[in-house]
């Protein structure tokens, strides 16, 4: 299994990344710096990790969406490879249009660190196949733009075709507004493209998989490739 | 040309800075309402042509400039 990390200018999760799926899953992980025009050959996931990309200038992720090497992370997208990003990742797949909607400042205006629970609201993905329906796991989040928003015509596509991956939700999965930290509309966390093979999400998976740094709660998703990648 | 292109969170999108700015104003008693936070952008483009050069500042505006899921924008040739 080969990973492929994207590095921009102000990219601070990449590490994490490289930690979660080099150390901890064994894959063979690879850092790519953004001028570069191909990732590796035989890359089966682009892991577009969490920063500040450019400095959050303009808009989070709007800038390292151009960068060099995005046209090949599209191009890996549109033969059907994997993608995962998280945090300004996320933000950055919606900036370059491989993900539908925007993430805006946290109806706090905070930023806020925390340890949040996520429904699983599709278990059928490659991200998500080792998880149950419905099931809750506990990973953190740390941003200030993670207010997810799409226009309502939009949004009423997104959940009619089961776009929606994760939901903020109650320890024990109740879902409502008390429970979404950030003013995301519908509570959403993650979402995926229709083809079911480019997800982003705000919370951190990659930095719950290592029994050494704390709960474990992103394991079942690293679990879920591994197994994706089994098949393949 | 010298163009400006002002770019605003669409009606309807949530502006949690304009609010927190509003409840500033509040504060100082200033009795203002709606208020909503946008950015401005200055810049020099080349051209004698004000039509020429708006349609080239639209095209900014659709590649980078402005994201039409949470923004819109006004283009001012001066």
């Amino acid at each position: 299994m080969r990973v492929a990390v994207p590095v921009f200018p102000g990219s601070n999760c990449d590490h994490d990344a490289l930690h979660a799926c080099g150390t901890v899953m064994g894959w063979d992980t690879i850092p790519v710096w953004h001028q570069e025009t191909r990732l590796p050959e035989n890359t089966e996931l682009v892991f577009v990790p969490g920063g500040f990309s450019y400095g959050d200038y303009l808009r989070c992720g709007a800038i390292a969406a151009l960068a060099p090497i995005m046209a090949d992370i599209k191009r890996h997208a549109d033969n059907g490879g994997l993608v995962l990003g998280v945090c300004n990742g996320f933000q950055i797949l919606c900036e370059a249009q491989l993900l539908p909607g925007a993430l805006l400042r946290n109806e706090s205006l905070r930023f806020i660190h925390a340890d949040v629970h996520l429904r699983v609201e599709r278990a059928d993905l490659p991200f998500t196949r080792a998880m149950k329906a419905g099931a809750v796991f506990q990973v953190p989040i740390a941003h200030a733009e993670g207010n997810f928003t799409l226009d309502p015509a939009d949004l009423a596509d997104l959940e009619a075709r089961g776009g929606v991956a994760f939901r903020y939700c109650s320890p024990r999965g109740e879902i409502g507004e008390d429970h979404v930290p950030n003013g995301a509309m519908n509570g959403i966390a993650g979402i995926v493209n229709v083809r079911g093979n480019v997800l982003g999400m705000m919370p951190h998976p990659e930095r719950a998989v290592d029994p050494k740094l704390g709960p474990m709660g992103g394991l079942g998703m690293f679990k879920s490739l591994a197994e994706a990648f089994a098949r393949a | 040309m010298k163009v400006r292109v002002s770019v605003q969170l669409k009606p309807g999108i949530l502006d949690p800075q304009g609010k927190a700015v509003e409840q500033g104003l509040h504060g100082f008693g200033f009795a203002v309402d709606h208020v909503r936070i946008g950015r401005l952008i200055e810049m020099d483009v080349p051209g004698t042509d004000p039509a020429e050069v708006k349609a080239k500042t639209l095209a900014m505006c659709d590649k980078l400039l402005v994201n039409p899921v949470m923004e819109k924008a006004s283009i001012e040739v001066l």
